[in-house]
């Protein structure tokens, strides 16, 4: 048997524990996701860990959006302790408060018959 | 030809001073093809030349240092104290002193200028220094102490040349306890800045710090002692004067012998001829800074020679700005003695007219030049008071706009049109920026706002308290560059808050999704969306948490807890006017206790718990909420505390009750949402323990009933209130801060706290009483309704919100998990209680106490 990590899609809750435009965290394994449902109905998860307060705390920032230099709208999250933000979709540093980039993880999210799932690698 | 750098395209910068530094610095930023080869003289990197003499105030070395990253870039190879020695122009190599052959593509004279010696016998003798270089100012200090030892006496010092630098010179000299005196050919000081007028006025403030000055005299020989040091100067009428230390500072010389050597065009005068594109008459070199020669002048100063610098890397990549010439502002910098001058100041310009005011027993001469038509600023003279100089050099070339005798009156005499920060002051704490580097980042680097600002300097990066500030900086400066001020709240909104505070009231409308809708595009973000919920919190008093506008709050709002560092809250119970019984005491350490928290009194009179986590906040709360507490919305834009004296109830000075007004005002305006926090003090007499002066509102007993001043502030700008009115009853006093609180809270901007608004407001403090005392503008009657309707509506957040249970849902640490704790939360024991554990104790595994004791219940 051939030892890779395998990708699977993992049930973390129904999409009306979501509240729209305010995130809730999840743990997966000993991991912390934080999960937003947007204004749109597309549902995202990126890691909960804000790596420039070094504390696990987006899932509690504010959603919102930002006008790239491309000219598309990213939705977003806010960190609530310093307000960097990142890109919702790719886990891209959007506004670094004069620091460097800190890019987080962003995990691929799917929901089915009302169950969020996110495509979860264990390794 | 184009310089247009390619990729591999070799530059090289001979001469390591300010404007190579600012070339290096500034086409790192604009070009990643740049590879770079600095070669200096001098050994050591660059350094700030202009501030040297701060060398003899203490400053070290590393202090004068320029930001070292742009060396120490990978793409940048930095040749220190081995100089150029000439330059193959055919080859396009450069050997430098010991004999390295350099190869280039472009080639950068920035060579600056050397310090002049005149041409006089024993200019060169021990004891004679220039004053260009950290060398000579080592080398001069070195000397001063010796020979002082050697005479045993207080030196003579005499500074040969009374410009800008002689004077900052004679400033050191006298600084290291030299009795000095500076020697000038001129007919007064500064004679190249300063008219007559000017120069005499100047002449008596420079006497005034105990430096003498001797005019009209020129140095013709210098004669040593038997030692072979300096000891005298003979000057042409044949009179002699002893000197134990000379400094000569009569000019500097551009350094370009190597250009000359390369048969480049040099102007006779001196100096290697550039043109509007920095390029001299060899395309492949450019020249900048002092040593550049431009419309046959060379000068001496470096905000010209950074310009230089940008046309160069522009024009480098590929851009085509231009240099349009020389801008000769300057400022003195010896402590005690202002003097500046810009623009046209001698009123060179035809049909130009002067504003005069002259004050020689105060030691004060300003002069402003206008055009002819007396609305265009053209130049000007400031001696002994030119703090109008920050805010009449951008006007340079522009409409003054305000009666140029407002200008040059004394402090006093008339307002100062908008007073300025000077340039040197300091804006930000946290990164050390000053109001100079703001405005740089305005005019040079075209920022248009606070945000942009942010980024490239990094004032406000860090805690935030100056965003005010450097935003009303930034809007001077686009201001006086014509430019119109952005007041946009965010990409969201085009409006500031004030105006959307009208648009919502006028619109009627009550949920963000339709206001963003109908006055904003996008889905809102962490400026506007909280921005939003304070003014609808104004008016629809629906309990915060309810409908859509719950997701437009901050955590903290959300979940009615401060959060702290490590994602944990911490809890305060409102504690009005600082009282609390023995038995709310012991509830509140029962639970702390229970929950392991971290217990504190704060700066405003109350307790607070730290380290409380989210799932557990609901718990903590309904222990409270049983004994009687509620919510201290320490974490609101809302009221924060009264702090209060004891008062007449136990002082022996006490002549009101302060605690018992403290506890009215305080429940009276609990919860009220503002667009900045909002704190009041009484003190129950003059004495002021309560330190009411520092708040918002402050209030202070007297004999004759409560005095009510306004606008102060603790925290980052600390300003007292001002008295807005005396010997008030206890309704009157009420009525007045009711509608003081209402109008601020409908007018002032976003995160604009009532100092700072009121400091901006129209009429100052007695437009003020007109508003609030008669109704000057007829609003007294909604105010007082508004606010009426917020003490009606009041009801403590926390009560309500553990009566629903689907409020509880957001306390929820997981969604798929509601009661486990955050695992990486840690904790280590200090002092006896728990603090977050560091990143270097988790990381090495020492923490003690993981979480706090008490395992969730539900
Ligand atoms: C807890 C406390 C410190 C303490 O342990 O004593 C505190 C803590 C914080 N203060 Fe404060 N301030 C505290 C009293 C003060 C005081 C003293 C006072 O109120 O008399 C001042 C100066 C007075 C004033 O406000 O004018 C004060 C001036 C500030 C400022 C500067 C405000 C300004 O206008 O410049 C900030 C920054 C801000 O609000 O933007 C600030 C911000 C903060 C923040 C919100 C910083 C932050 O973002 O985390 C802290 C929240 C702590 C929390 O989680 O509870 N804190 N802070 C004090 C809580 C008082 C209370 O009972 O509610
Ligand atoms: C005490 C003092 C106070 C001043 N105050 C002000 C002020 O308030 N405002 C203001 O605008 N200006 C002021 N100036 C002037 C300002 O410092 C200069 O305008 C600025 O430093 C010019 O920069 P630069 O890079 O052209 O020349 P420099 O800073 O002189 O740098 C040139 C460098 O090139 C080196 N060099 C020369 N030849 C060679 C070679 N062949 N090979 C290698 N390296 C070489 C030199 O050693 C020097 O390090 C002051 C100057 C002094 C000395
Ligand atoms: S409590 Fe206030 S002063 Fe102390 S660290 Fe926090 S913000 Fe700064
Ligand atoms: S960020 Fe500017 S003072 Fe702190």
């Amino acid at each position: 048997m051939t030892a890779t990590s395998t990708a699977r899609w993992v049930r973390v809750c129904r999409l009306a524990d979501l509240d729209v435009e305010r995130g809730r965290a999840a743990l997966l394994g000993g991991v912390q996701v934080a999960l937003f449902r947007l204004a749109d109905g597309t549902v995202r998860a990126v890691s909960n860990y804000d790596p420039y307060g070094d504390a696990h705390v987006l899932s509690r920032g504010i959603v919102g959006s930002k006008l790239l230099v491309d000219g598309s709208e990213a939705p977003t999250i806010a960190s609530p302790l310093h307000k960097q933000a990142w890109d919702l979709r790719t886990g891209a540093v959007v506004e670094a408060q004069g620091k460097d980039d800190r890019p987080i993880p962003a995990y691929p999210v799917a929901v089915d018959d009302g169950e969020v799932m996110i495509r979860w690698k264990d390794d | 030809m184009r310089n247009e750098i390619q990729p591999g395209h070799r530059i090289v910068v001979v001469g390591a001073g300010m404007v190579a530094h600012r070339f290096v610095e500034s086409l790192l930023a604009r070009s990643s093809d740049a590879r770079i080869t600095v070669i200096g003289e001098e050994g050591r990197a660059p350094y700030d030349r202009v501030g040297l003499t701060s060398f003899f105030a203490g400053a070290t070395e590393a202090d004068l240092a320029l930001d070292d990253a742009a060396l120490s870039d990978p793409r940048v190879r930095f040749v220190a104290g081995d100089p150029v020695a000439s330059i193959d122009r055919t080859a396009r190599t450069v050997r430098t002193a010991s004999r390295d052959v350099v190869p280039y593509d472009t080639l950068v004279l920035a060579t600056g200028s050397f310090a002049a010696r005149p041409a006089v016998d024993g200019a060169e003798l021990p004891g004679c220094f220039v004053y260009r270089t950290i060398d000579d100012l080592v080398a001069l200090r070195e000397f001063v102490a010796a020979r002082r030892a050697d005479l045993g006496r207080p030196l003579a010092g005499r500074v040969v040349g009374g410009g800008l630098l002689g004077l900052e010179a004679a400033g050191a000299l006298d600084g290291l306890g030299v009795e000095s005196t500076v020697i000038h050919s001129g007919t007064h000081l500064m004679s190249a800045q300063l008219d007559r007028s000017g120069g005499e006025v100047l002449g008596r403030l420079i006497a005034d710090k105990g430096i003498r000055v001797r005019t009209e005299s020129r140095t013709t020989r210098l004669d040593p002692d038997r030692s072979g040091n300096v000891a005298g100067l003979e000057f042409a009428d044949g009179s002699y004067e002893p000197a134990d230390v000379v400094v000569f500072t009569v000019g500097v010389r551009p350094r370009d012998v190597l250009a000359r050597e390369a048969q480049l065009a040099c102007d006779p005068r001196g100096g290697v001829v550039i043109d509007e594109a920095c390029a001299t008459s060899d395309p492949a070199i450019l020249a900048v800074g002092e040593v550049a020669s431009f419309g046959g002048r060379c000068v001496g100063l470096v905000a010209p020679g950074y310009a230089m610098a940008e046309v160069a890397v522009d024009r480098l990549v590929g851009g085509d700005a231009t240099f349009d010439g020389f801008d000769d502002s300057t400022k003195l910098k010896l402590s005690g003695v202002d003097v500046a001058t810009f623009g046209d100041a001698f009123a060179q310009t035809p049909g130009a007219l002067d504003v005069v005011y002259t004050d020689p027993v105060g030691g004060v001469y300003k002069k402003l030049v206008l055009s002819d038509d007396a609305s265009t600023l053209l130049g000007g003279i400031l001696v002994g008071d030119a703090s109008a100089y920050g805010a009449l050099r951008p006007l340079v070339g522009r409409a003054l706009g305000a009666d140029p005798a407002a200008y040059v009156l004394p402090a006093g005499g008339a307002e100062m049109p908008d007073t300025q920060l000077p340039d040197d002051a300091i804006v930000c704490s946290c990164s050390s920026v000053t109001a100079g580097r703001i405005r740089r980042a305005v005019h040079e680097e075209g920022c248009a706002d606070a945000g942009a600002v942010k980024a490239c300097t990094k004032a406000g990066a860090t805690c935030g308290s100056c965003v005010v500030a450097v935003g009303k900086i930034v809007s001077t400066e686009l201001t006086s560059l014509g430019r119109t001020v952005s007041t946009a709240m965010c990409e969201h909104f085009d409006f500031s808050r004030r105006q959307l505070w009208d648009a919502v009231a006028v619109s009627g409308l009550t949920t963000f999704s339709a206001i963003l809708e109908r006055f904003g595009r996008g889905r809102g973000c962490d400026v506007c969306k909280p921005t939003v919920a304070s003014i609808l919190a104004s008016f629809v008093s629906r309990h915060v948490l309810d409908g859509e506008n719950a997701t437009l709050q901050d955590t903290n709002d959300h979940v009615m807890a401060n959060m702290q560092k490590d994602g944990s809250y911490s809890v305060v119970p409102r504690m009005p006017g600082g009282e609390v019984t023995p038995e709310g005491l012991i509830v509140i350490g029962e639970v702390a206790r229970e929950f392991g928290l971290y217990t504190k009194l704060t700066g405003g009179q109350r307790i607070d718990m730290f380290g409380a986590r989210l799932e557990q906040l609901p718990l903590i709360w309904g222990r409270l909420v049983d004994a009687g507490f509620e919510s201290g919305q320490a974490y609101g834009k809302s009221l924060r505390t009264v702090k209060s004296c004891v008062g007449s109830t136990w002082c022996r000075y006490g002549v009101q009750d302060a605690v018992g007004m403290a506890v009215r005002l305080e429940l009276r305006y609990r919860g009220l949402r503002s667009p900045h926090k909002l704190k009041l003090g009484v003190s129950g007499c003059a004495r002021e323990c309560a330190e009411a002066r520092g708040k918002d509102v402050g209030v202070i007993a007297t004999e004759n009933g409560w005095n009510m001043y306004v606008g102060g502030n603790g925290g980052f700008t600390p300003r007292h209130a001002e008295l807005l009115a005396e010997g008030l009853d206890d309704d009157g006093l009420i009525r007045a801060i009711d509608r003081f609180f209402m109008y601020y809270i409908r007018t002032a901007d976003r995160l604009q706290r009532t100092a700072p608004w009121f400091a901006d407001l129209d009429g100052g403090i007695a437009g003020l009483r007109e508003v609030i005392f008669d109704d000057a503008l007829g609003i007294c009657d909604d105010l007082d309704r508004a606010m009426a309707r917020h003490v009606e509506d009041y009801e403590d957040e926390w009560a309500a919100t553990l009566k629903d249970p689907d409020k509880l849902r957001r306390f929820h640490s997981f969604v798929n998990a509601p009661d486990t704790p955050d695992p990486s939360l840690a904790y280590v024991s200090e002092r006896g209680q728990a603090r977050p554990a560091s990143r270097a104790e988790r990381d090495a595994g020492s923490v003690l106490i993981a979480g706090t004791t008490l395992e969730v219940r539900r």
